[in-house]
């Protein structure tokens, strides 16, 4: 009975635990409710990834309503590896929250801050396991209007401007997504994402389908934060909480190119995307400008949460990159990359909470002579610094082996020059936060903080440890993608 | 509270009425047009009245700030709870037909009754915080 449900449960067991988090989450119940139900979340999408290993993508219909009428849920390979991402990187925030939440919002909004928390999971959740456009849709607002709140409970005023100008984009990402969405149900009559796949190429030459396509792809655009869309992106990381901009960073953008898979190759197709749409041309560009500029300007940031930020926009157009050129390679290292981005910014804006709960703040100066001072949390920077680089033995490795490999298979190696190049630049900023860690003079406050509470530095390291497992055991994730970039070329969900 | 005896008179008759109009709304939904949304906007917007006309603390005495934020979380408890128990009767979630033994449309009945009332209770409740956090406001 509950085997059957799993896929209803990884929805709603967040969603049933968001509103008596409100009711009962006086004082720590709260985060104890959150933090068992996000633990329970991940245990559920385990078994599910398995199930979906051993035997092939599950169907589940929602009230036993058949599947291109009702509401299906389907899960295949990426999907379920989407939803190990972000309820992994839940259950991992969650005892991070406990120290850093108390810190950082009034005692009065905790409940409220799980409830939201707990609501923007299961939003997260939901667009990764429907096999519906429309409930997609529903879902995606379900995340964003509960990440606004989230966001706007950072300490700093900033925080409410900040979330105010994530709510003003992203509800124009979202509209356009439903009228695209609007658009191709016009045509096709039919919100099932594998119905319209069959049903879509009949009515592929009609302007219609082609508005409906470029709609929902620059909505995705907006909620991916692809390059010249990215503007919500710094302020929103920078001032939201610690915990949510940890949560937000390593999940949020990577269920958006979720979104940007799905409707790319599943439900328009490769050959409806790439040939008729010619999308290469648009996305392989505005990736490489991304993967530069957002590092150029990552340099020039003494806010960490906001140097963090502009470097998401670059790692952004690595998997950006590596859905436009479109081959088996670099559809891998873009699915893959979901992955090892999730990690590795998990772990650093984790431990920038951890720098923010001791020294109260993450500029530069902030962290002088850290390195001494709060060991563990500053050699979990370095790790995830060395991973974004894309230094071998760590996870960003793998995804600019794969990228630079499929840039040249395609022959154009100047992509790999830029993305090397990119890297590069990588280098600086990263090199920034070390020299200030380890190689200059402590400032006042910065001389008598210890090391973070234990919680905190254990849940940063599991994400940096990862990082670094993930860099030599390649097995797992990059045959997750290997197998999921196979099945979304092969044009069957 | 106004001091337009008129205004407070009127009121007075109007409430029941529109608490009526929504609870109907609420009902009728599987025959006609309706259901939980409208029908909570429509309750709402008679708690919403009283309170413009006699004041937030007298509103808040018939309808405490506490209670309605249980409510809201009631309201979505229902809905999914509805889900849960087609699920614990070995069906799927929300499969409403399980929830009769002898005839699956009756089920459907029930289902969706249950599931509209907490849509309804839900959006009533958020209709009122949401005056009530912009009406008590300060400055």
């Amino acid at each position: 009975m509950i085997a059957a449900n799993l896929p209803a449960l990884q929805v709603v067991l967040p969603l049933a635990g968001a509103p008596i988090c409100a009711i009962l989450g006086r004082r720590w119940y709260g985060w104890l409710i959150a933090t068992a139900l996000c633990w329970a979340t991940f245990a559920i999408s385990v078994l599910l990834y398995v199930q979906v290993a051993e035997n092939g993508p599950i169907s589940y219909m929602l009230g036993n309503w058949m599947a291109p009428w009702g509401i299906e849920y389907r899960l295949d390979r990426i999907g379920a590896l989407v939803l190990i991402i972000v309820s992994g990187i839940a259950a991992v925030s969650a005892p991070f929250a406990f120290h850093s939440v108390h810190a950082e919002i009034p005692e009065d909004q905790h409940r409220y801050f799980y409830t939201a928390f707990l609501l923007a999971m299961t939003g997260l959740l939901g667009m990764a396991i429907t096999g519906d456009v429309f409930n997609l849709f529903v879902f995606l607002e379900i995340s964003s209007l509960s990440s606004y709140a989230l966001i706007s409970l950072g300490r700093d005023r900033k925080a409410l401007f900040a979330s105010f100008q994530y709510l003003i984009l992203g509800t124009i990402g979202a509209t356009f997504i439903v009228i695209g969405i609007g658009l191709i149900y016009m045509m096709t009559g039919t919100l099932n994402m594998a119905d319209l796949a069959v049903r879509l190429p009949a009515v592929a030459g009609n302007r219609v389908v082609d508005a409906g396509f470029v709609f929902i792809l620059v909505g995705v655009a907006i909620k991916l934060a692809v390059f010249p869309l990215h503007l919500w992106l710094p302020n929103a990381y920078a001032y939201a909480p610690s915990v949510v901009s940890a949560f937000l960073a390593a999940t949020a953008t990577k269920v958006a190119a979720y979104m940007m898979f799905r409707f790319v190759f599943t439900v328009f197709g490769v050959e409806f995307s790439f040939d008729q749409m010619q999308l290469s041309w648009l996305l392989v560009p505005l990736a490489l400008i991304a993967a530069v500029t957002g590092s150029l300007v990552a340099i020039f940031q003494d806010d960490l949460k906001r140097l963090l930020a502009y470097s998401s926009v670059a790692q952004i157009g690595y998997i950006v990159l590596g859905i436009g050129l479109a081959t088996q390679d670099s559809v891998t290292a873009a699915v893959v990359h979901l992955f090892n981005h999730a990690l590795m910014k998990g772990a650093l804006f984790m431990a920038l909470g951890a720098v923010m709960l001791r020294v109260g703040s993450v500029d530069i100066n902030a962290i002088r002579g850290l390195g001494a001072r709060m060991p563990l949390t500053m050699a979990a920077i370095v790790i995830g610094g060395l991973s974004l680089i894309g230094v071998p033995a760590t996870v960003g490795f793998i995804t600019k082996w794969y990228l630079v490999i499929a840039a040249l298979e395609t022959g154009w190696w100047e992509i790999a020059v830029i993305v090397l190049f990119s890297s590069l630049l990588a280098i600086i900023y990263v090199w920034r936060i070390v020299e200030a860690a380890y190689f200059s003079e402590p400032s006042e406050t910065g001389a008598t903080v210890t090391e973070a509470p234990w919680p905190m530095v254990a849940s940063t390291w599991v994400l940096a440890a990862a990082c670094l497992y993930f860099g030599l055991d390649t097995r797992l994730p990059v045959g997750a993608a290997t197998e999921a970039a196979r099945a979304l070329l092969g044009g069957t969900p | 509270m106004t001091d337009l005896l008129v205004l407070r008179v009127v009121v007075k008759l109007l409430i029941p009425f529109i608490l009526l109009f929504g609870l109907y709304v609420q009902m009728h939904g599987d025959y006609g047009p309706g259901g939980g949304f409208q029908a909570g906007v429509i309750f709402g917007s008679g708690f919403i009245l009283y309170g413009m006309v006699f004041g937030l603390e007298t509103m808040e005495r018939v309808a405490p700030m506490r209670l309605i934020g249980v409510m809201i979380g009631l309201g979505v408890l229902i809905y999914a709870g509805t889900g849960y128990v087609t699920m614990a009767l070995g069906g799927l979630f929300l499969e409403y037909g399980l929830l009769d033994h002898h005839d699956p449309s009756h089920g459907q009945h029930y289902g969706i009754f249950s599931v509209e009332a907490g849509v309804g209770i839900t959006v009533a409740s958020v209709m009122i915080l949401i005056f009530h956090t912009f009406a008590s406001r300060k400055g």
